[in-house]
């Protein structure tokens, strides 16, 4: 498939930013539970959820980028019942007004309980929104991933490990971004996130290996064969009927070669799961402030090179009507 | 129900486009239209087209055989790109089972591209919007038209008739006939898309002639040459009655 950054743009940036908001609920739940020292509401809750905000805000606007006619966009939620673009349509702007409602609740400090769980756990409005968000931040993983994995015949996709990929990739640089926050504003919580930013890029690192040894071993189900319904076992394309290019060598190829996909995979291998992990190690070693952003700079440099290794990874059956395109 | 479709005979088909040019012709000046084009005279030509020929040789040489493969819309019984939709604008007409796109309600997304194996959805770079065969809508339901004309027009183009339409749940249609009896197949079948267009095969007319077939066995100048089993005398065969 040919790779379209600005899909890749919406799906790295609104990952980031479901990440970044759970890594906020959990701190939050930990900090209830008496796990963690609370925050302060504005400087930590309400400026992270708009950190969050900006990232599917810019995300979402990426994604008008990949619309033939994006004034008619707001009708892409209609078909809620089959389409999983549909899902994600709907999913994703609910989830972005219950982040800014989390935001507002701590902004403006309408944190009094509003009952209290056997006297034990109390509960206030930012716990409400901030739960169903976090329900939405799981759903939307759901519904973005699904959007390539229930494509049966692109076999590259077809699997549940798209799923997994797209919520730990999202988890684990959301909370990469959630330890660069708090390292800058000078939260003592780098070590809690960078600790689960870095098991989640370590579990990100095994199903994506497994989704990459999975791909490199495939076996296709169309064939030529198939395709035009011959049973020889040397059929040879003699004319695709055009000369020029059409949609058909547009779309579907990526047009890169072999050394530059494998400097690809080598790259975002690099980034995405090696380099920040030494990072965050260093940055809790030293205390550094500025170490975990620069560990997120490079994780999500990486997840770009990975996206768009994704979309050069599949391939799409039409491509056997077009062979003198390989 | 109806489910209308093309049966293209792979065995007639001489790959001369005329169902190509047709179709732009048709439907780029229709309801389907325009179907843009960019530097159509120029180096690199490119723009919509809702039916190609493609040619393909098969074997090795010299017993090749070389193959003229129409490819449009295949009007699947079970669309992979309809249910993906998210605004509704890719939808099977429910009386006659076409494939069909609302143009106005189309956002350009190209997703119902990607969930069609046979690639045979374009985005149409001027309008953005995504185009495919219609099985000439426009006219096959103009009743207006006269009984013969009500066809795509790839089909009337067509010089050696190697397109056939009509409604293949009819177990009496044209097009049935032509599938069962002349080994009608679909395209990737391993996807469970049920396309309703068909494919004939290429076929041999073969006769077989037996060697005794060509030699009279009984001819009666050669009577002296057939030697009898034993010595029995005239038989029953050599009386002239």
């Amino acid at each position: 498939m040919h790779p379209a950054f600005s899909v890749i743009f919406l799906t790295t940036l609104i990952g980031a930013g479901q990440g970044l908001f759970l890594a906020l609920i959990t701190g939050q739940v930990y900090s209830l539970a008496n796990l963690l020292a609370p925050q302060d509401n504005v400087r930590f809750y309400a400026f992270g959820s708009v950190l969050a905000l900006i990232l599917l805000v810019a995300g979402l606007l990426a994604s008008f980028f990949h619309l033939g006619h994006p004034e008619r966009a707001w009708r892409s939620a209609a078909r809620w019942r089959t389409s999983w673009l549909s899902r994600e349509v709907i999913v994703l702007p609910l989830f972005m007004a219950l982040v800014a409602a989390y935001g507002l609740i701590h902004y403006q400090g309408w944190t009094q309980p509003l009952f209290s769980i056997k006297g034990v756990v109390d509960i206030d409005a930012s716990l409400i929104a901030g739960v169903l968000a976090a329900l939405l931040a799981f759903a939307l993983y759901v519904c973005t991933a699904m959007i390539y994995a229930s494509l049966k015949f692109l076999q590259e996709w077809h699997s549940p490990l798209t799923v997994v990929n797209f919520t730990l990739f999202g988890l684990a640089s959301g909370f990469t971004l959630a330890a660069a926050f708090s390292a800058w504003i000078g939260v003592d919580l780098v070590g809690f996130y960078g600790a689960w930013a870095v098991a989640f890029t370590l579990m990100a690192a095994v199903t994506r290996l497994a989704s990459l040894y999975r791909n490199a071993r495939i076996k296709h189900k169309s064939t030529l064969q198939t395709a035009i319904g011959m049973r020889h076992t040397t059929v040879r394309q003699k004319a695709q009927g055009f000369m020029g290019g059409a949609f058909n060598t547009r779309e579907f190829f990526h047009g890169r070669g072999d050394g530059t996909l494998k400097l690809i995979r080598y790259v975002f291998v690099l980034l995405v799961f090696i380099v920040p992990v030494i990072l965050l190690g260093v940055a809790w070693y030293i205390h550094s402030s500025w170490l975990p952003l620069l560990a997120f700079g490079a994780q999500y440099l990486g997840l770009l090179c990975e996206r768009y290794f994704f979309f050069t990874e599949a391939r799409h059956p039409q491509n056997l009507y077009y062979q003198s395109m390989y | 129900m109806t489910q209308l479709a093309l049966v293209i005979d792979l065995n007639v088909c001489v790959g001369c486009h005329a169902c190509v040019t047709s179709c732009k012709e048709w439907n780029t000046s229709g309801w389907a239209g325009p179907m843009s084009d960019f530097h159509p005279y120029d180096a690199d030509p490119t723009g919509t087209f809702f039916n190609r020929v493609q040619t393909y040789e098969v074997g090795e040489f010299p017993n090749t055989e070389t193959v003229h493969f129409p490819k449009s819309c295949l009007h699947c019984e079970e669309p992979p790109c309809v249910p993906v939709c998210p605004t509704g604008a890719s939808y099977k007409r429910e009386d006659n089972g076409v494939v069909l796109v609302d143009y106005d309600k189309c956002i350009g997304c190209k997703y119902c591209s990607w969930a069609c194996p046979y690639g045979m959805r374009e985005l149409d770079e001027k309008q953005k919007v995504m185009k495919k065969c219609t099985l000439c809508i426009d006219r096959i339901t103009d009743q207006s038209l006269p009984e013969t004309e009500r066809k795509p027009a790839c089909v009337l183009a067509c010089p050696t008739s190697a397109r056939l339409f009509g409604d293949v749940h009819d177990p009496d249609s044209e097009v049935s006939v032509a599938i069962r009896e002349q080994g009608g197949y679909q395209l990737m079948p391993e996807w469970g898309t049920a396309p309703a267009n068909h494919y004939l095969p290429r076929r041999k007319t073969r006769i077989r002639i037996h060697e005794d077939e060509l030699v009279r066995a009984d001819n009666p100048l050669d009577k002296e040459a057939i030697e009898l089993p034993d010595e029995q005398g005239e038989t029953l065969d050599d009386v002239a009655w």
